[in-house]
């Protein structure tokens, strides 16, 4: 696959790994941002060749992983509404999203019970559905960074353009910017340069992080998700420390632009204002997601359903899964990991979820399945 | 769930903005993707598509970028190849 495969190149990712341990004079910290970045890091073997010179801690950045509960269950509550009420609402998200285990269950558990939900590759195609089925009303749950977010703000435009008012969305978008500053001002912090999310960056550009390189005197470089990509990105912050610099750097020009997808962003702009968000394992976040303009409300799913969210929320106590996402555990560090907790029978997002750090680690680091450790 | 998938331009189903489409092809695989937040991008052309739209067009200049720098390691005095 073009412009895949050649950044796949072993031969290259050796010279390019040696680079890394030659410019390395003392082992540093560097944060992967992106959970699509850790699963190649942990895919190519990449986390494992690095080990003793560079140590990477695991981001936050997987969107179904911080999703809080409070929307997992609100979904549930949705999915199941019409068994209750005249609503015949579809439920409709990302594969993932329809896995994560919730107070409840996961979604796909819940289809058991009669749940109607259905996984959709697209918020575009969630439109479509609600323009086949006039009479049931679908609901897409709109997660995902800034990345994610032009796609369900274009889903609610065309809806809103086709005249339809059987489409709705639950909105938990977040950005990823302001949890990165949580972290660097945690006084646990270990992170000392970060690879910034090359596909968050492709729409976002990478301006606003200069203020944050200035702020906290720490390299941020952009960075792809391929073998090479990566490497190349932790060369550049790697040299960026051994020379006392602190620089936002672009290590993916083939996708990433200083100022970002100029259309994107108005999409975004046009649909979405940003506000404080509840974070899974975070808390809090001030400015930490988006959510729907005032004219663009009646597309408002939480606001249109008036649910009480009567029953209690239940995290599970053995989950570890807050101090995995921010990066103060390693996933091997939990007791739950690969006993009680599997990606067949998952406690907590992140050992579901194709970006979550138990998952990368579950499948590519795991003895019991891979034992390349030994 | 950022991920994104390059796949080459190979028609415009709707050419209308702003809601244009195009099938994209993937290793073989066709799918058509919305084209609104690429509006310069033409057939042929290599886009990253997220979630079914196309987020950006891939640069054909600054995707060789990283095999001229891997050139400049080989050239580097201080490399010894036998050591890989």
């Amino acid at each position: 696959m073009k412009f895949v495969d050649e950044y796949r190149d072993p031969i290259a990712a050796r010279k390019l790994l040696e680079s890394i341990r030659r410019s390395a004079s003392q082992r540093w910290t560097l944060m992967e941002v992106c959970g699509g970045q850790t699963h190649g890091l942990l895919r190519h073997g990449i986390e494992i060749e690095l080990e003793g010179t560079i140590e990477l801690i695991h981001g936050p950045g997987c969107p179904v992983c911080v999703t809080p509960l409070e929307s997992i269950d609100f979904a549930h509550e949705l999915a199941m509404l019409h068994t209750l009420s005249d609503h015949d609402v579809v439920l409709t998200s990302f594969g993932d999203m329809l896995r994560i285990p919730g107070s409840r269950g996961s979604l796909l558990d819940a289809q058991a019970q009669g749940a109607q939900v259905r996984t959709v590759y697209s918020p575009l195609d969630a439109v479509q559905l609600a323009k086949k089925n006039p009479n049931k009303e679908i609901v897409f749950f709109a997660v995902g960074f800034e990345t994610t977010a032009p796609a369900t703000a274009l889903a609610v435009k065309q809806a809103a353009e086709e005249g339809l008012d059987n489409f709705r969305l639950l909105v938990a978008h977040v950005r990823v910017q302001p949890a990165m500053e949580m972290l660097l001002q945690s006084p646990h912090n270990r992170v000392q340069a970060f690879l910034a999310a090359g596909h968050v960056c492709t729409v976002m550009g990478y301006a606003s992080y200069e203020s944050l390189v200035e702020k906290y005197q720490l390299p941020i470089v952009v960075t792809g998700f391929e073998p090479l990509d990566l490497l190349k990105g932790i060369l550049a912050c790697v040299r960026q420390l051994e020379a006392g610099q602190a620089r936002v750097e672009n290590a993916y020009a083939r996708s990433v632009h200083y100022e970002g997808n100029l259309q994107a962003q108005e999409i975004v702009r046009e649909v979405y204002e940003v506000g404080d968000r509840l974070w899974r394992g975070f808390g809090m976040i001030p400015n930490g997601g988006l959510q729907l303009r005032r004219q663009w409300r009646q597309f408002d799913a939480q606001q249109h359903y008036a649910l009480f969210g009567s029953l209690p929320i239940i995290e599970s106590r053995q989950c570890r899964s807050a101090d995995v996402l921010a990066g103060r555990i390693k996933p091997l560090d939990c007791a739950a990991f690969g006993n009680e907790c599997t990606p067949d029978a998952p406690l907590g997002a992140p050992m579901v979820s194709s970006e979550g750090a138990c998952a990368a680690y579950f499948r590519y680091r795991n003895p019991q399945v891979n034992p390349i450790d030994g | 769930m950022c991920l994104g998938i390059p796949g080459q331009v190979v028609k415009f189903t709707d050419a209308s903005k702003p809601y244009a489409q195009a099938e994209v092809e993937f290793d073989g695989v066709r799918r058509v993707c919305s084209m609104a937040c690429v509006p310069d991008a033409v057939v042929g052309d290599y886009v990253i598509v997220h979630a079914g739209i196309a987020i950006t067009r891939v640069d054909p200049e600054e995707a060789n970028r990283v095999f001229d720098e891997l050139a400049a390691i080989n050239e580097d005095a201080g490399w010894k190849d036998g050591q890989l």
